[in-house]
């Protein structure tokens, strides 16, 4: 294959960025100018080249992050770095929501539009910003743009200021106003003075480690109000320990998992897993003992440990917090895994709106080099592991464990034929134990105090503690610990109920791709079996409350527009059918449909047994399950 | 035999011809077609087994030259025991499946995805698309008059842009095989990809740029696999645009490439003494259906001068 560039040259500062991520090019062929002759012809290409595509969305990242766009010279630059075809670098970076393809202002300011924030004015902060800032996506100096979740749920409605430069800074304003967004976009610093008293902010450059325990306590309140009840377990550490710090990390009791895991041995480390019963908090409830069993028995020695940190589900939010407050858990829970099923390289993919969460995962990950708990010999076993982390760059679909692999590949974000599984055939075609944030958070605990004594919390059929991200119509929204089989109106009633005593008229369980129940499921125990029985899901753990107040058509309706938005593309049902979806929710809701409603209801109902049946991955599974349910409970109809 | 050096004669050829030592057949895989047992060899997928079964399975993204991407979805067939449909051109043959390739979930299936297609695409020029549309009692227009198509994303109107081949998107499902054709599974010439998302989701060079700025190399081999007609030779289009293509009056004839020694087998397509399309039968030992800018594109200057 030739290289067949014509997108002219990138700038210094382009060629800095990238070169920033993959050192300096080697020789005149890969983009190399004033070298010496034996530099020259030093590695020119070939498989050692094309090996490192994994780093291509690292690179993208880099050029969006330091200019805030990607030129055509720059992609052609990248092209010629890592060997890959210009059609496809395209291909890959015209896949994410984040990287811009055509010149955009430094400044953007991602407006959440999604569920959680609509219930809490979004719509109408967006029609201000369009007021006072102009349309979305327009300026030259700084700009807006409807997002989808954001992940701040608990504070809505939320925003994201991504500006681009050296270094690049964020600023997550939840809750925000007009006013406050106008004002952090127009002022000249990009320090992060402007962050109010109720706005979580840091910048990339800014130390984790510098805030005193009693503020950090503060801060961490907002997301978990409950934070510090001697009850907890998985949230034990959360608001207590220096997210930053490894000694406070061990005075907390951290690090007694990996211990015993190496005390163990990597069998007894597995059968302690599978004694607790755990499985898996994504929303899939696969039980982790044996993918990780699978995994080591794999006759391919070369495997994979990748932490899905891809947290995009609407309204879903726990792994952000445990990332920012308690990043050691979960370095601590794949450091075993992989001690466990003999794998030496392992990825974080973190969602690419979690800033805070990146840059307090890098800090960890630097303590625990630092420490030796990660590197050529862990803990003195003699056995190496290597943690990298990864950035998303907005695309729901990577959350997919197929798709996440791609995405790491430096591939489009499209989910992959199953089987194989990933336990056989998964990152970079090797056996490959796929976990989320709250399963591996899960495994010290297990590991210290034993797969039994887990095994004993919550019911038969859902074993351990379990996070439930509450949003909407409550008091006081927040990540809430409880044992399963806790019921949906005990965890109503923790978070404060529904304000001013209104009627809750639905609970959105499992987020988007979850389903809505109606008041009568209160008395329902949230555990997966229960849910099962009554044709709903835990999905990743939201609990969405709606009272009477909430316009749940245009709830629904953006449902039906986050799944036509947030569809790869690759299968025809997911493809077309999220899109014919909306139009008929559009037409539901203009009164105008297509013959009776009964016949856009049988419509409906063959559209999504299609995406269902037939779709490859669970997004299109899952694209009309929240809205099949609605209109089983005449969610569409008026408000009453 | 001559001393001198320069001169060797051949040993006498051997009486019998060799022959690769024989291969143990691969074991069968005995798995249940509609209530039909049917046996084939190990690897084989779902899709063999229907063939073997009799039973037509209609495609649109699945090449035998290619490597399965599963992404059109209308192969789909209900394996027992699994949640959701499975794709008969992807998945391997174990033993003892079962297979419904008619139960009323795969015919809804398949009907509702040509629906999706016919609600999308403009499928003139893809008459097995049609034909299917038919057995599935497929019915586009029920999605309303108002559903989005497929082109919003990208200019509507044919891309002429090279003197050889034309592209038109509007008449794109996005099978990826031409994709499949120009990378790894062909060409490995890459000038073209999958970009944006979604709906948005379409075949694009970098930036969208015309094909004489691309890495294309007009081998052809993308329009030897489009299953719409979206990918069309320049000479088909202009004939179809001026009403003048007239398939009962086209002949097709095999014969084999004049210009290098590989010997690649050519289907002339010829109209009015003129050869208006040149492909080559995926079977072909030689070229498995793939051709250089020569073979697709060199002929045409064969036929009588215009008028």
């Amino acid at each position: 294959m030739d290289l067949h560039l014509g997108g002219g040259a990138a700038s210094a500062e382009e060629r800095a960025a990238v070169d920033a991520v993959l050192g300096p090019p080697t020789s005149r062929w890969r983009g190399g100018v004033d070298l010496t002759l034996a530099e020259h012809f030093g590695l020119s290409g070939g498989n050692a080249v094309r090996a490192e595509r994994h780093r291509l969305l690292p690179v993208l990242h880099a050029l969006q992050d330091r200019l805030g766009w990607l030129s055509r010279g720059a992609l052609d630059y990248v092209s010629l770095r890592l060997d890959v075809p210009p059609a496809e670098v395209w291909g890959v970076a015209s896949f994410y929501h984040l990287l811009a393809l055509s010149p955009q202002a430094p400044q953007v300011a991602h407006v959440c539009d999604d569920i959680a924030c609509r219930l809490r004015g979004a719509e109408a902060l967006c029609g201000e910003l369009e007021r006072t800032l102009g349309p979305a996506g327009q300026g030259s100096e700084y700009t807006w743009k409807r997002s989808p979740c954001l992940g701040l749920c608990e504070a809505a409605p939320a925003a994201l200021v991504l500006r681009a430069g050296t270094p690049a800074t964020h600023q997550a304003l939840a809750p925000t106003t007009a006013d406050e967004l106008r004002a952090a976009l127009t002022s000249t610093s990009t320090s992060t003075s402007t962050s109010t008293s109720t706005s979580t902010s840091t910048s990339t450059s800014t130390s984790t480690s510098s805030s005193p325990p009693s503020s950090r306590l503060d801060e961490v309140r907002r997301a978990v109000p409950d934070a510090g009840d001697p009850d907890h377990l998985l949230l034990a550490r959360v608001g207590r320990v220096d997210p930053a710090s490894l000694a406070d990390y061990r005075a907390h009791g951290g690090f007694a998992g990996l211990t015993r895991a190496i005390a163990l041995g990597p069998e007894a480390t597995i059968a302690e897993v599978i004694t607790s019963r755990l499985v898996g908090r994504g929303g899939a409830a696969f039980p982790t003992g044996k993918k990780w069993q699978a995994v080591a028995a794999q006759p391919v020695r070369e495997r994979f440990i990748v932490c899905n940190a891809d947290e995009s589900e609407p309204g879903t939010f726990k792994d952000r917090v445990l990332c920012e407050w308690d990043p050691f858990a979960l370095i601590e829970g794949m450091t075993s895994a992989a001690l466990a099923t003999g794998a030496s390289l392992g990825f974080i993919y973190l969602r690419g709106e979690y800033p805070r969460a990146a840059a307090h995962l890098e800090a960890a990950l630097a303590a625990a080099r630092a420490g030796d708990l990660l590197g050529p010999d862990v803990a003195g076993t003699g056995h190496g592991f290597e943690l990298e982390l990864r950035r998303g760059a907005g695309a729901y679909i990577c959350g997919e464990e197929t798709a996440l692999f791609n995405s790491i590949e430096g591939r489009r974000g499209e989910p992959r034929a199953k089987p194989p599984f990933p336990v056989e055939a998964g990152l970079f075609g090797r056996p490959t134990v796929i976990n989320n944030v709250e399963t591996l958070a899960s495994v010290p605990l297990i590991l210290a105090r034993g797969g039994a004594a887990f095994a004993a919390i919550g019911t038969a059929g859902s074993t351990g503690p379990k996070l439930f991200c509450v949003s909407g119509a409550v008091a006081r929204p927040g990540v809430y610990e409880a044992r399963f089989g806790v019921t949906l109106g005990e965890l109503i009633a923790r978070a404060g109920g529904v304000p001013g005593d209104r009627p809750l008229r639905a609970v959105l369980l499992g987020g988007a791709a979850g389903s809505f129940v109606g008041p009568e499921a209160l008395a329902l125990p949230l555990t997966l079996e229960a849910l099962r029985a009554a044709g709903a899901t835990l999905g990743s753990g939201v609990v969405m409350v709606l009272d009477d107040r909430a316009d749940l058509p245009d709830l629904v309706r953006r449902i039906a527009r986050f799944f036509r938005d947030e569809s790869c593309g690759q299968c025809v049902p997911c493809r077309v059918g999220t899109v014919r979806q909306d139009e008929l929710l559009g037409r539901l809701g203009a009164g105008t449909p297509l013959g009776s409603v009964a016949d856009e209801r049988a419509l409906l109902g063959e559209l999504a047994q299609a995406m269902r049946d037939a779709s490859i991955c669970g997004l299109g599974q899952t694209a009309s399950a929240a809205i099949e349910s609605a209109l089983r409970l005449g969610l569409l109809e008026a408000s009453p | 035999m001559s001393d001198d050096a320069i001169y060797f004669n051949p040993p006498p050829r051997s009486a019998h011809t060799p022959t690769a030592p024989a291969r143990p057949a691969p074991a069968p895989v005995e798995v249940t077609i509609d209530g039909r047992p049917v046996s084939v060899p190990t690897g084989a997928t779902l899709l063999d087994a229907c063939s073997a079964a009799g039973v037509e399975t209609p495609t649109l993204c699945f090449a035998s030259t290619l490597t399965p991407v599963n992404a059109c979805r209308v192969c789909v067939v209900e394996l027992e025991g699994a949640r959701t449909l499975v794709p008969a051109c992807a998945r391997k043959a174990e033993p003892g499946m079962k297979v419904l390739t008619d139960s009323p979930r795969v015919r809804l299936s398949r009907k509702v995805v040509l629906e999706l297609l016919g609600s999308s695409v403009d499928l003139s020029t893809a008459p097995d698309l049609l034909r299917w549309q038919q057995r599935y009692a497929a019915r586009p227009a029920r999605f309303g008059s108002g559903a989005a198509v497929a082109t919003v994303a990208q200019q509507t109107k044919v891309k002429v842009d090279n003197a050889l081949y034309v592209r038109d998107y509007g008449k794109c499902v996005l099978c990826y095989k031409c994709v499949e054709a120009c990378g790894s599974d062909a060409q490995h010439t890459f000038a073209i990809a999958v970009a944006g998302r979604g709906f948005h989701a379409h075949i694009s060079t970098e930036a969208d740029v015309p094909l004489p700025d691309s890495a294309c190399v007009y081998c052809g081999n993308c329009i030897q696999v489009c299953p719409t007609g979206a990918l069309m030779f320049k000479t088909e289009h202009d004939l179809r645009a001026a009403g003048r293509w007239d398939p009962a009056a086209q002949t097709q004839t095999d014969t084999i490439c004049p210009y290098c020694g590989v010997g690649c087998t050519l289907t002339l397509t010829v109209q009015d003494q003129r050869i208006v399309k040149v492909m080559s039968p995926p079977d072909a030992p030689v070229t498995r259906g793939n051709l250089c800018i020569k073979g697709r594109f060199g002929t045409t200057f064969v036929g009588p001068e215009d008028t």
